[in-house]
């Protein structure tokens, strides 16, 4: 369960705009700390090392509730070493995950895109995992003008 | 009460070729942050699950939670190295599965 007050926080910012405006430091810490929290839960606890991973993402998004997103991973695609996952979090999000791809060898390429809501100017966090166990990170800040999870 | 995926993806490719692959489900997942207008939360129900196999083999799975847009798109590759069977799946929060296979030949 998560805390009433980040929800009462968010449901106000969802009703509109100017309330997101009130309701937004609040929300956005407490959903950054649950984007954490996910992310640790992830790797295992331990730090994934920054680069290898692009995220492709407007730097403004007109419209929250279908924001184009594409991650990859530079790394190899082979067998015995290959990029088998990768989590997408959102921290401003009312629920940070966005989702965890997973790939095989046979996908050629750690690659994905699709199409993702975003409530609020947030930063998007990828993070990869290898098959040998290694993590790699990236993040993108992303202007929301309206934001896509109200109605 | 599924409406039929849309896919887009070769028919033919070469040996060990880097296909694309798109697909979309028409689907509102609605996120259950929503309300009426009594302001009851409408509850959640998504495509909480997709993924591609060929001959029986995963290639892509991915985890969708309610930040995924409405009408999930996902586009990814496949390194394809003999002719056969492309299967798709998408799992729906209240337990209905869609699903939609495709051919390819590999020369």
């Amino acid at each position: 369960m998560r805390p009433l007050s980040r929800r009462d926080a968010l449901a106000l910012g969802a009703s509109g705009a100017a309330l997101t405006l009130i309701g937004w430091g609040e929300s956005a810490s407490a959903a950054a700390k649950e984007a954490a929290e996910q992310i640790a839960k992830f790797t295992g606890g331990k730090t994934a090392e920054q680069g290898k991973v692009s995220i492709e993402l407007p730097e403004i998004a007109e419209n929250g509730n279908t924001v184009p997103l594409s991650v990859s991973v530079d790394a190899p695609m082979t067998a015995d070493n290959y990029v088998s996952e990768i989590l997408v979090v959102a921290d401003g999000n009312p629920n940070p995950g966005v989702a965890t791809f997973q790939f095989s060898p046979l996908a050629g390429k750690a690659e994905a895109s699709t199409r993702i809501r975003l409530a609020t100017t947030q930063n998007i966090i990828a993070i990869a995992k290898t098959s040998k166990g290694e993590f790699f990170t990236n993040q993108k800040l992303v202007k929301v003008t309206i934001g896509g999870c109200g109605g | 009460m599924a409406e039929k995926p849309r896919l887009k993806l070769p028919k033919e490719a070469k040996k060990g070729e880097m296909i694309e692959i798109k697909t979309l489900l028409p689907h509102i997942m609605e996120s259950g942050q929503r309300k009426d207008k009594d302001g009851k939360t409408i509850p959640r129900k998504i495509i909480n699950k997709f993924a591609c196999e060929f001959n029986g083999k995963p290639v892509f799975t991915a985890n969708l939670e309610p930040a995924i847009a409405a009408n999930p798109y996902m586009q990814f590759h496949a390194k394809v190295e003999e002719s056969g069977t492309f299967k798709f799946t998408w799992t729906d929060d209240d337990g209905t599965v869609t699903t939609a296979e495709e051919n390819i030949t590999v020369s």
